[in-house]
């Protein structure tokens, strides 16, 4: 684990002291064996963490003890392995609701954070009536994630999807949407995502929420790229529910969380129906269990919590403001060397302020020509560099700043100024390799 | 494995050349092809001259993979016989699933053979045969109507 080591902080080497602030990657690189990897004969560089981050040791041997060591089914095995297994699932319910500020019987396990968020949708659609005439309101700049289950809940109930529209920037469009009274006594449901998976925008939330519940709305937040990233308190984030996952967390895949207020949460009806969510089945009809149980229908995955209990742990003897503090300055620190690539655009903030870690960006060489997203990492590729090409799940927000697809690089509490320079670098032979006539391979 | 071999200098031409490119009339079929996880996209036309694929045009976006194969695809199926740009169209598919271990035939494939090196990169396959499968798609819905007609 993490702990303050002169020497290992010496990392950028003698002639320039290393900035204190720059001093988190030192420290805790050691602990994630993958970074040490080369790729295609180049040193890994891997900037895609807010697709998944990677995972320290820890968390990978605390699923592995369990799974060779503890192994039962939760809840219904009365035996000793199965109070082991009870045990450590709940324990890593209690780690996440104490990192998030929340109560345990708050959190619901769920597979990721789109079940989640698709769980809000049913459960909030029904409970609020929505209906025809009712509004339900998200961003242009959501993840799909948090647009398809709103429009299918739309489409279910005869409701309307509105959205907020985003400016130049790359924030939302505040200004606009008050003057289009998008948020109004229609409306029943907000859901925004904190960060955004694409521009890097931090939205304000509490503010919107605020709006949201003056008119009597239910708040969704998608917390899938801030809580990885900042402290969080939900009892001052003004949501109603928050959606995360556990593998841009540190943790493994394959689980995410729904935190909701619990008397929310306890008037919400079931989502998905099967084992250990009810209280008495009979044929003629059922009655269910309380929160979180309730919205936890059949063997949830085990050792993938356990895996979370060791991120959260791992992330909390860091602790969550160095994390951020990181974050924002290798942010600035990339935002800034990128700025000197010919031909590249960012979007979203060019500054690192209210701004997350994920910086996307568009390429052209040379003489003029766009290098596609997916040929841009291919190159980077070559070198050892990992980024995301696409759309990244956020297709009307690319429509929206009329580009089919950018680049995004995203790094986390392990990423080094060394790192974004070596981006840089093969940005620009990307550039020349895609630059103009004689470029390209040969045979 | 190199990415040097990926990206042929004929390639690299073909995507910036886009030979084909832009929607023409008369046309019999008309498709849209996409790949979901990247966005590529193409809107494809064909027309057919009785057994000859008189003319395919085409709007599309994507990486340079997608279309410079969209580009080569054009040049080797218009003017020759509907069977011969199906047989064209297997070679092709054939060579691209082959993870490059395959010697293409330059009579039947011409500059398609420099996408040799693109199927040794699993990913980036189904960039290569977008177009194609577009073409395909097209021709079987213009046979079809002709069939109706």
């Amino acid at each position: 684990m993490p702990e303050a080591d002169v020497a290992r902080a010496d990392w950028l080497g003698v002639s320039e002291a290393p900035p204190a602030a720059f001093a988190l990657p030192g420290l805790v690189r050691d602990d994630f064996p993958v970074l040490g990897r080369h790729v295609n004969g180049h040193p890994l560089v891997y900037l895609d963490s807010a697709n998944t981050s990677q995972k320290p040791r820890s968390v990978v041997e605390a699923m592995s003890d369990h799974l060779l060591l503890h192994n039962a089914n939760v809840a219904r095995a009365m035996h000793t392995l199965g109070s082991e297994a009870s045990e450590a699932f709940e324990d890593a319910r209690a780690k996440v609701a104490a990192f998030i500020g929340a109560r345990t019987e708050e959190v619901v396990f769920t597979k990721n954070a789109s079940e989640a968020l698709n769980l809000a949708a049913h459960t909030l659609g029904d409970h609020v009536g929505l209906g025809p005439g009712d509004e339900v309101v998200v961003s242009v700049m959501e993840h799909h994630s948090n647009i398809v289950p709103w429009q299918l809940l739309c489409q279910r109930t005869g409701a309307t999807l509105r959205w907020f529209d985003i400016t130049d920037e790359g924030r939302l469009d505040l200004a606009a949407a008050q003057e289009a009274g998008l948020i109004n006594e229609r409306t029943k449901i907000v859901s925004l995502t904190w960060v955004s998976n694409v521009l890097g925008t931090i939205n304000p939330v509490t503010e919107i929420a605020a709006q949201a519940h003056a008119v009597g709305a239910l708040v969704v937040v998608d917390g899938s790229q801030a809580v990885p990233q900042m402290p969080v308190d939900v009892a001052s984030l003004g949501a109603d529910l928050l959606a995360f996952t556990s593998h841009k967390m540190l943790g493994p895949t394959g689980l995410g969380m729904l935190w909701g207020r619990y008397d929310l949460l306890e008037v919400l009806p079931p989502f998905l129906g099967g084992g250990e969510m009810i209280e008495i089945v009979r044929m003629e009809g059922s009655t269910f269990a309380r929160p979180p149980a309730r919205f936890e229908a059949g063997t949830p995955p085990i050792a993938e919590a356990v895996g979370l209990g060791a991120a959260v742990d791992y992330l909390t003897m860091v602790g969550m403001e160095r994390v951020a503090q990181h974050e924002h300055l290798i942010t600035a620190y990339a935002l800034e060397q990128l700025q000197h690539v010919e031909g590249l655009r960012l979007l979203g903030p060019t500054e690192a302020v209210d701004r997350g870690g994920a910086i996307s960006f568009t390429l052209t060489s040379a003489d003029g020509f766009d290098i596609h997203p997916h040929d841009v990492m291919q190159i980077l590729d070559s070198r050892g560099v990992a980024v995301r090409g696409g759309h990244h799940c956020a297709r009307p927000l690319h429509h929206r700043l009329g580009i089919q697809a950018s680049s995004r690089a995203s790094g986390y509490l392990y990423t080094t100024p060394d790192e974004v320079d070596a981006l840089v670098e093969a940005l620009d032979h990307t550039r020349a390799f895609f630059g103009g006539p004689g470029s390209g391979g040969t045979r | 494995m190199s990415v040097e071999s990926m990206y042929q200098e004929i390639i690299l031409d073909h995507y910036k050349a886009r030979h084909g490119s832009g929607l023409r009339d008369p046309y019999e079929a008309e498709v849209t092809h996409v790949n979901p996880s990247c966005g590529d996209e193409i809107l494809l036309r064909v027309h057919l001259d009785g057994d000859t694929v008189a003319d395919v045009s085409y709007d599309a976006v994507g990486c340079s993979i997608s279309q410079a194969s969209t580009s080569v695809m054009h040049d080797l199926v218009v003017g020759q016989p509907v069977s011969e740009g199906m047989a064209k169209a297997a070679a092709f598919t054939e060579m691209m699933h082959s993870r490059g271990d395959h010697e293409p035939d330059e009579d039947v494939l011409e500059d398609g053979i420099a996408f040799l090196g693109v199927a040794q990169f699993p990913a980036r396959v189904k960039c290569a045969l977008l177009g194609w499968s577009a073409w395909k798609d097209a021709v079987a819905h213009a046979l079809a109507h002709k069939e109706e007609a």
